[in-house]
């Protein structure tokens, strides 16, 4: 058993912040550059954490797998980023912005945490303006806003359908500054595959060059990981081909625990799967869901055009369940609710895809506005699909897309290894069981921009960590490991692809620990895991070598991870018997299908503990709740 | 969804590290028109694998088009024949049966190719060093709706501001210029008001690492704009010149 101690500081909620940054311990300006930190993976959180603590004079070390640091998955990110600058005059404010949050985390998220993000929210949009980035704007040249699920004010600041893209390029902006100031040295194409652990602390990684195929190791005095979600495991989903869990999987391996693991956001409205060639999936931003009226058939294997399909025969099941929030009802709900219609047989044309129509929205406000909203995501539909969305429904169905669980981190963002920090989708700290459209930006960057930069340095000031060289042994008994596995990988020479037991895991996880999990179904899948875990070292099959670009053997390390993971996020749902968020246990439920939530027994976060391959002990942290009342979360 | 599959022939450029040389290796491959051209790599590979033989390296992420790094020539043109996309977003609907398509990376002076189709773009990093940035830290900053910036300036800098840094225009241009990606860094920060008091400056060190790195002069055909997976105007290239002379004459000067 860990103790687990959250670390939040006393005081009114308004006021931990404030009253903890004035506590914390600082270090002078010239002591900073006798510090050497790592930072792995360059997204709005690295990239973020990397220039700040770059400027402050620590000598930083920022890695990425990537051939520059711009190619962070965070590039992807469409709608938008919330901050509760009220600048709409709608009602919108720090409180409102916490509350939101945690009630659309479904309860279970820290209010603490989630309070702090809220607050440093504003001074995000001030960061990126002054860098340059280029948000959307009125006429009278003050920034403009738009609303986002879950949420009844506009908070959202935007830059067309591409806010993930112009917010990282202004971190990589910040952080290639710093890079070319000699205080952050960038290490592109280096794949971090452990952390090394002396005596409890963090003292370095382990990484694999991915040109030259050398382990190489660095040292440091402290680590932050900002290396992502594991929506992966489930081999399709909306992340990146690279988007991988083995950063925080092998720190999880060396004593960090691991939070709420099976915390999966599905994201709604996706492009269907085509065939079994996909090798991953699209998402279409939320925006559309603003004019797009969501429907299927009334009948079952309705095999018809949708455009012959009479009125009085579809089911807008959206609006008629949640009336008051209808077609932007938040993302854990609209996905559920499409499931539920295609396991009832009414998938559209019988296929797994449901329809978002803008008919109605095109004979209300005419093909121009529709165009001027939406144009680029109807030309990026078309070009996927080739059918044209004017004319013909959109045929969207949900895929994965977000993983709000990750490492365990205490206020201060550091894990249960002293030294080891993790900022952004890596941690698990914020978003509970359900994370709310334009949040995922908004985090990475108040974790890089404004909490490492003061945490950091009070961990660095209170536990004065020395830095262990590299030619220490354990730093070699680790690289001998990972040298060992990879070793191992290319010798079994079996029959299967890496890419196809990783299908195969994604197609477990897909059925039985995805949009509907019950008992039965984890108990199978994890025995259904351990089989695949299994068959992966007797069967894959590894070619090329180890000293050379070998992007089979890159995948394999990773699929070797998933596999471990996999079983994990069963584990984790199988204990949680009720439904909350994103994890929807099919036997918890209200008679009319809404998610039914235990908050006398489950209102912990679930922290596990790695013992060995396949085994974990439990350690909760119990979640108070002082200022949002936990109740029934009704959209309706 | 299409249920015919499409017979093609691949030409696809293999080379085993940058000190070797290259050649053309002929493969068949039948694939579904709704497959993206990065898909039925995935499938190619897929088989070679199986077959115990290397698979063809090629890179690619986000596959929707926004993180720039896929990067193909295909049929002699960086990023196919269509316009307006990346390479990720090709679909083989776009082909027809039978035909024989050549495939190979992204070839310039200051792009040495890697591996296959892989080639190390870092050069356009270090142009982004040397000052494609405004010079602030974090912390302190004036509120956001303190600076009023008109719409259309704005969206104007968007624009220039949605380069995804793949290197197309390099490679489509006959110089290996990087004369498109280097201004629509320098565009974007000319045109908001957070960017003037560098404007000048930065103009000056960008264009003198660019130099340094081997990227050539800009040969005025518009090749880059038209193979731009974001249709990133030329008109940025102007802009870049007009404040290239006037910093030359009329603010610190960087030596060049």
């Amino acid at each position: 058993m860990v103790k687990l101690d959250s670390k939040i500081p006393q005081g009114p909620i308004a006021e931990k912040w404030t009253n903890h940054k004035f506590n914390m311990k600082l270090i002078n300006p010239a002591n900073k550059r006798k510090y050497d930190i790592i930072v792995v993976g360059t997204g709005l959180a690295g990239a973020s954490a990397a220039a700040s603590l770059g400027e402050l004079g620590y000598n930083v070390k920022a890695f990425t797998y990537h051939d520059s640091a711009r190619r962070a998955h965070s590039i992807s990110a469409q709608g938008g980023i919330n901050a509760a600058k009220n600048y709409q005059n709608d009602g919108d404010s720090v409180f409102r912005l916490f509350y939101d949050t945690v009630k659309g985390g479904d309860f279970r998220a820290r209010e603490a945490n989630v309070y702090r993000l809220a607050e440093v929210s504003g001074n995000i949009i001030d960061q990126c303006v002054a860098q340059g980035v280029p948000f959307a704007r009125e006429y009278g040249g003050l920034l403009d806003n738009r609303s986002f699920g879950g949420a009844q004010v506009s908070r959202t600041f935007y830059a067309k359908g591409q806010t993930g893209q112009q917010l990282l390029l202004g971190a990589v902006s910040a952080l290639n500054r710093q890079i070319g100031k000699g205080t952050v040295k960038m290490y592109n194409r280096k794949e971090m595959l452990d952390v090394v652990v002396i005596d409890g602390a963090a003292k370095g990684i382990i990484v694999r060059d991915l040109v030259t195929g050398e382990i190489e190791k660095y040292s440091a005095h402290a680590v932050i990981l900002a290396t992502g979600g594991y929506a992966n495991v489930f081999f399709l989903s909306t992340n990146a081909m690279n988007c991988n869990t083995t950063a925080i999987w092998r720190a999880h391996k060396k004593g960090a625990l691991f939070g709420n693991p099976c915390f999966t956001q599905i994201h709604p409205t996706c492009l269907p799967v085509h065939g079994e060639g996909q090798s991953k999936l699209t998402l279409m931003s939320e925006s559309l869901r603003n004019d797009g009226r969501i429907w299927v058939s009334k009948n079952k294997k309705d095999m018809r055009e949708p455009n012959n399909i009479p009125e009085d025969e579809r089911d807008y099941y959206l609006e008629r369940k949640y009336p008051s929030f209808g077609n932007l009802s938040p993302r854990d709900i609209s996905s559920r609710s499409a499931k539920e219609v295609i396991d009832n047989g009414r998938g559209a044309k019988g296929q797994e895809a449901v329809y978002l129509d803008f008919r109605d929205s095109i004979n209300r406000l005419g093909r121009k506005t529709i165009e001027e909203r939406y144009g680029n995501l109807f030309e990026i539909y078309e070009t996927i699909t080739g059918e044209n969305p004017y004319n013909v429904p959109m045929k969207i169905y949900p895929a994965p897309h977000y993983t709000m669980g990750g490492l365990w981190v205490d206020y201060n963002l550091m894990s249960t290894v002293p030294g080891l920090f993790v900022l952004g989708e890596a941690n698990f700290s914020d978003h509970g069981a359900n994370r709310l459209g334009a949040s995922a930006l908004m985090q990475g960057l108040a974790d890089g921009y404004f909490v490492i930069p003061y945490t950091i340095g009070d961990y660095l000031a209170s536990y004065k960590p020395a830095l262990v060289p590299v030619d220490n042994q354990e730093f070699s008994n680790v690289a001998k490991g990972i040298e060992d596995t990879v070793k191992r990988l290319l010798s079994v020479n079996g029959k299967m692809t890496v890419d196809e037991i990783h299908k195969k895991l994604g197609r477990i996880m897909w059925n039985k620990v995805g949009m509907g999990r019950n008992e039965a179904g984890l108990k199978s899948a994890i025995e259904e895991i351990r089989e695949l875990r299994e068959l992966f070292w007797k069967e894959v099959k590894v070619v090329g070598d180890a000293k050379d670009i070998n992007q089979t053997l890159e995948r394999a390390g990773r699929v070797i991870d998933y596999l471990e993971l996999g079983e994990l996020m069963a584990v984790d749902a199988l204990q949680r018997n009720e439904s909350c968020g994103g994890h929807f246990r099919e036997e918890y439920q209200y008679e009319d299908g809404e998610a039914k939530r235990n908050d006398e027994e489950y209102s912990y976060v679930s922290a596990w503990e790695y013992k060995d391959i396949g085994s974990w002990e439990l350690n909760k942290e119990p979640l108070e709740f002082e200022y949002v009342k936990p109740s029934v979360r009704s959209y309706k | 969804m299409s249920e015919k599959k499409l017979n093609l022939t691949l030409k696809i450029w293999r080379q085993t590290n940058s000190k070797s040389v290259g050649s053309f290796v002929e493969y068949k491959v039948s694939v579904s028109p709704d497959d993206s051209i990065l898909e039925m790599l995935d499938e190619l590979n897929d088989g070679l694998e199986r077959k115990g033989e290397l698979p063809v390296s090629f890179e690619s992420d986000c596959r929707e088009g926004i993180c720039g790094t896929c990067g193909l020539v295909i049929n002699g043109e960086p990023h196919g024949p269509l316009r307006k996309i990346a390479t990720c977003q090709l679909h083989m609907r776009n082909f027809k049966d039978g035909e024989t398509i050549y495939i190979e990376p992204f070839r310039a002076k200051a792009f040495p190719v890697m591996k296959d189709l892989i080639v190390d773009r870092s050069a356009m990093d270090k142009v982004l060093q040397a000052g494609g940035f405004i010079s602030v830290n974090t912390g302190g900053m004036p509120d956001a709706n303190a600076i009023p910036i008109p719409k259309d300036e704005a969206a104007e800098a968007f624009d220039a501001a949605a380069c995804i840094g793949c290197g197309a225009c390099v490679a489509a241009c006959k110089n290996a210029s990087a004369m498109l990606f280097v201004s629509a860094k320098v565009s974007q920060y000319a045109l908001l008001p957070q960017g003037q008091p560098e404007r000048y400056i930065r103009v000056q060190k960008m264009v003198k690492v660019m130099d340094e790195l081997g990227f050539g002069s800009c040969t005025n055909t518009y090749a880059c704009e038209a193979e731009c997976p974001k249709g990133i105007s030329v008109k940025n290239i102007a802009r870049l010149n007009r404040d290239f002379i006037k910093a030359r004459f009329t603010s610190e000067m960087v030596d060049i």
